[in-house]
Formats: structure tokens, sequence, C-alpha cells
């Protein structure tokens, strides 16, 4: 991204921008849209900059998933922008989004059933040209236990193994922000500990992360920044652990 | 009955009739796997493929296995320039709407096919060719290519949907066509390509039981029931399965008139067409669910 794109940011009223420095990779402002007439989305406002990970907590019914959806072009943005790596893609379509750098594993119906753990992945890095072992090979590394079941149908495997080839098939475009919707519902502990050290490894390897995620105080813990979505619209902005700390914030999402 | 009088008289011209409906059939599966509609026009297609060899041989006097590839090119052009003027129009609408085009679609393709070369029985060669004797299997050439060409057709498609990129895209389009869009996989792109092996396809069926029976405006949609009855039983989406589910109904329609008369033969492909939804609704092989 250049200098100049920098500048030409929206420089907002979101205090976000000021607290936290780092090179933003995902600046929403405003965003309003929803799925038909209805804005679901009342102006959201959120930013994440680069290495880091952003959780989305909220109540049933906040935009969580609609937030992300707005991102990835999956509903109709009406209002506010939404600027990735210094071009604003609100109104683009899911492909052309892809291609500029954002991948996202949606929370449900996200493998390829009928197809094997390695041709999920190869579905993955269906817009690259040219040699893609070595990103297969990374995905791998990252997931051993699937290189192990490379030709098992994705279909058959347990529901934590599916969601490491869900995120495989998004890594293999090597994109330089993830979008993660609640990648851990229905998960057993053991799974989502998994999913969550694999997502801090990913960030520490330099990844950009947004995740919609209902174990919020699991989350929050080693989320860099969190935004609490209340009705369409931000509620609260902070660290993890200052969110943690919030008392209304607890009372409100997080159980107590 | 003699077993060689059963081979010869019910099992292979039933394999030759299985073939046939399984290059339809296969056909169908694809299209109700990737763009997920019932195809009435299947039928009427393979009719167009079966007369456009038709013309190719009287026009240029030509054998009509060399007027088979100009048929597939003919009829692959067709099916993509038939969904770009119809199916691509209502794609945003319900599926039941695109159903009762294609049957409009099918009336056309035969109105075509009687304007253009009339309403009377053609053949492609005179005269009557008589079988060989292969080891007491008695079998003419043109049956067993019509065999051998339905296994490589299928062949090569099947080699293509597991091994080529393109091929594993329109699995996937099959499989997840939300993930499959969220990949990057062009819809249009996949859309042309499925029509354009489709086309081939039903060319090569028309193709094979005009030179096994003979060439009739109707020829195509008395298939369309027996295709359908294949696709079913194999599994919606699967083509090794609708291969299977083509050579048994094939088989069933030629050896149940030892059992019932001649007449009720074409009521085989739908007995067992109900018979495999009362029972096992996602085909032999798992297919999708109607």
């Amino acid at each position: 991204m250049t200098s100049q794109a920098i500048a030409e940011q929206p420089m907002s009223k979101n205090s976000v921008q000021q607290k936290y420095s780092g090179k933003p990779i995902l600046t929403m402002t405003g965003v309003r849209g929803g799925y038909g007439d209805a804005d679901i989305l009342q102006g959201v406002d959120m930013q994440v900059t680069e290495r880091e990970i952003v959780v989305i907590v909220g109540p049933n019914g906040a935009g969580k998933s609609t937030a992300m959806k707005a991102i990835f072009g999956l509903l109709k943005v009406r209002g506010g922008s939404i600027v990735v790596n210094g071009t604003d893609i609100a109104g683009w379509k899911p492909n052309r989004i892809v291609q500029h750098g954002v991948c996202y594993v949606p929370q449900v119906n996200n493998i390829f059933r009928e197809m094997t753990i390695h041709e999920n992945l190869e579905m993955g890095a269906f817009l690259r040209k040219g040699d893609i072992s070595e990103s297969l090979e990374r995905v791998y590394t990252l997931f051993p236990d699937l290189k192990e079941r490379r030709s098992a149908l994705a279909g058959n495997l347990s529901g934590g193994q599916r969601q490491m080839v869900a995120m495989g098939r998004a890594l293999m475009l090597n994109p330089s922000l993830l979008l993660l919707d609640e990648p851990t519902a229905g998960l057993s502990p053991k799974y989502m500990e998994q999913i969550f050290e694999i997502t801090r490894n990913l960030r520490d390897a330099g990844l950009s992360i947004l995740l919609v995620e209902q174990h919020a105080k699991q989350a929050l813990a080693f989320a860099d920044k969190g935004y609490v979505l209340a009705a369409g619209s931000n509620r609260h902005e902070g660290t993890g652990q200052e969110l943690l700390a919030d008392r209304e914030v607890a009372e409100m999402f997080l159980g107590g | 009955m003699p077993f060689m009088e059963f081979v010869n008289f019910y099992l292979m011209p039933g394999i030759v009739l299985g073939s046939i409906y399984a290059l339809g059939a296969v056909g169908i599966t694809l299209v109700f796997g990737i763009l997920r509609f019932a195809h009435l026009a299947h039928g009427d297609l393979a009719t167009l493929g079966a007369f456009a060899a038709l013309g190719v041989v009287t026009i240029f006097g030509v054998s009509p296995w060399v007027a088979l590839p100009v048929a597939m090119v003919v009829c692959a052009f067709m099916a993509i320039g038939i969904d770009k003027l119809f199916y691509d129009y209502l794609s945003e609408r319900p599926k039941i709407i695109v159903v009762m085009s294609s049957l409009g679609i099918a009336l056309m393709l035969r109105a075509v096919v009687q304007v253009v070369w009339g309403v009377d029985t053609e053949t492609y060669t005179r005269g009557i060719v008589r079988p060989d004797d292969y080891w007491g299997i008695r079998i003419r050439d043109r049956e067993i290519y019509t065999i051998i060409a339905m296994f490589v057709i299928v062949g090569v498609l099947w080699t293509f949907l597991q091994k080529t990129k393109w091929g594993k895209a329109m699995r996937a389009m099959s499989d997840n066509p939300d993930l499959a869009l969220l990949s990057g996989v062009d819809n249009r792109k996949i859309t042309m390509l499925t029509w354009g092996i489709v086309g081939i396809l039903c060319a090569a069926s028309g193709f094979f039981l005009g030179i096994n029976t003979e060439l009739k405006p109707l020829m195509g949609w008395t298939m369309l029931l027996p295709m359908f009855a294949a696709a079913i039983l194999g599994g919606v989406g699967r083509v090794e399965g609708a291969v299977i589910g083509g050579l048994i109904v094939g088989i069933a329609e030629e050896t149940s008139v030892l059992f019932i008369p001649g007449e009720y033969k074409a009521a085989m492909a739908f007995a067992i067409l109900l018979l495999i939804l009362l029972v096992r609704p996602t085909g032999l092989l798992k297919g999708k669910v109607l």
C-alpha cells in the first residue's frame, strides 16, 4: 500500500484509529447494509491492523456475522466505506475481493464434502496460477492431521478436522486478511483450543485475522482488540483485556 | 431357454441400449448436480445431434463415424446458445420456471428437426447388417463400438473431472456452490463448460441410438424417461452412478419382454424410477436428495 493511499483514507471520528498504531489492513467506517431492504448494520466502524487478531463479540442478532459478510461482499452495503489495503472494496463481488487478499471461512458449509482434503486445498488456490506446492506444504505444516489424511473425503472428517480443512482452504491464497466466522462453533474444548492456537500462530506469522466468536471469554483473552456489537452498531471497543475487565461487557455478553 | 440365447437376444441388446441411456443420463446428472434443475430438453437435444450427424452424412457423403464429432460440436454450441438465450436469462427465477422452459426448448428443438429433416424415419446407412459371431456371442460391429465409445467418452469425462483444474471446479460447484464462488470460481464459465459437455454427451447418445435403430423426430423424447430413471437410480450428481443406472435400465427394458408383453417395455423405466424413489431416493451411489 502506498503512503498516498493511507492519506486518502477518511479521517474519521473513529477513536480506534488514533488509539492503535500499525499499518491498517481493514478499515470499516460507518458501514450500513443488510440482506433485503432493511439495514441490519446501522453504521459499523472497525479497524484491523497488520499482525493482529480482532474479535467481534455481541449477543445473537447483533450483526456480527453480517458485518463479516459485508466485508466479503455477500450483502448489500448501502453506506460507509470498507477499505482493505488502501482500496475501498465496498460493493465488490466476492471473487474480486478474494483476489484482493481477503479470504473468508463461513461458519457452516465451509468445505467441499465430496472432495478430498487435498482437493479442498487445491480449490482454495483456484485463482492462483503456477506452482502451489509451497502453500500446500505450509498448510500441511500448520495442520499435520490433514497431511496424514490428505486423500480422505472432507465430508468424512470430524468437526474439528473439517474446520481445519476450511481454514486451510482459505489460507491457500496467502491472504493478508482472514475472516473467521465462529470457527469453534460446536467443537470440543480440545479442538477449540487447537483452533485458537493455530489462529495465534497465524497472527505471529504476520497475518491479520478478524474473528467472530461465541466463546467470547476465551477469544478475548488472546485477542489484540475486540469490538462489541449490539443491534447492528458499535457498543464497546478496546483491547481484549480491557473488554474482559469491563463490567458492563461482562454482564451483557460474557455471562457474568 | 439356453444361456447363449439369453445373452444374444436380451443381455447384449440391453447393454447396447443401456450404453445409449448412460450417455444421456451422465448429461442429466451433470445438469442436475451443477445447474440444479431437471433438463427436459435433454432427449430432444439428442435428437438434434442424431439429425445433425445425418445432415453431415447426406451433404458430404461421409461415414456416420466421421459425422459424429461434427454433431458433437454442433450440439455443444447449441446447448451453450440455448443457455445464453433462455436458461441464463431465467437463472434468478425459481427453478421450476427453468424446468418448464426446458420443456418449451424440447418442443422447439423437435420442431426444428421436423422442419429441416421432415417427419419421416431416416437411417444413416441402408441395408441390413448381420451380426458377427464371437465365441457364440452374436454382436454387430456398431454395437461393439457403441459400448466401447460410451466407456471411452465417460472415461475421458471422468478423468477430466478428477484430474484437471476446471474439472475439479465443476465438482466443487456441484458440491458446494457458495463455497466455490467464495474460492473465486467463475459461475458463468462453469455453466458454459457444463453445457458444452452436455451437448457432446447428447449428440453421442442420439447418434448411437440412431445408428443402432432409426432416426425419428421423437427418438430423443422417448428416451427422456429412461435417461432420468438411470440418472436418479445411479444417484443424482454421480457420473459413475449414471453409467450403472443406464446399464441397469437398458438391460431391465430388454429382458422385461421375457416376463411382460413387449408393448410394456417402456414402462420398465417408470417402474424402476418409482421403486428407487420409494426405497432409496439418493440412488444406488449416494447422490443428492431431490
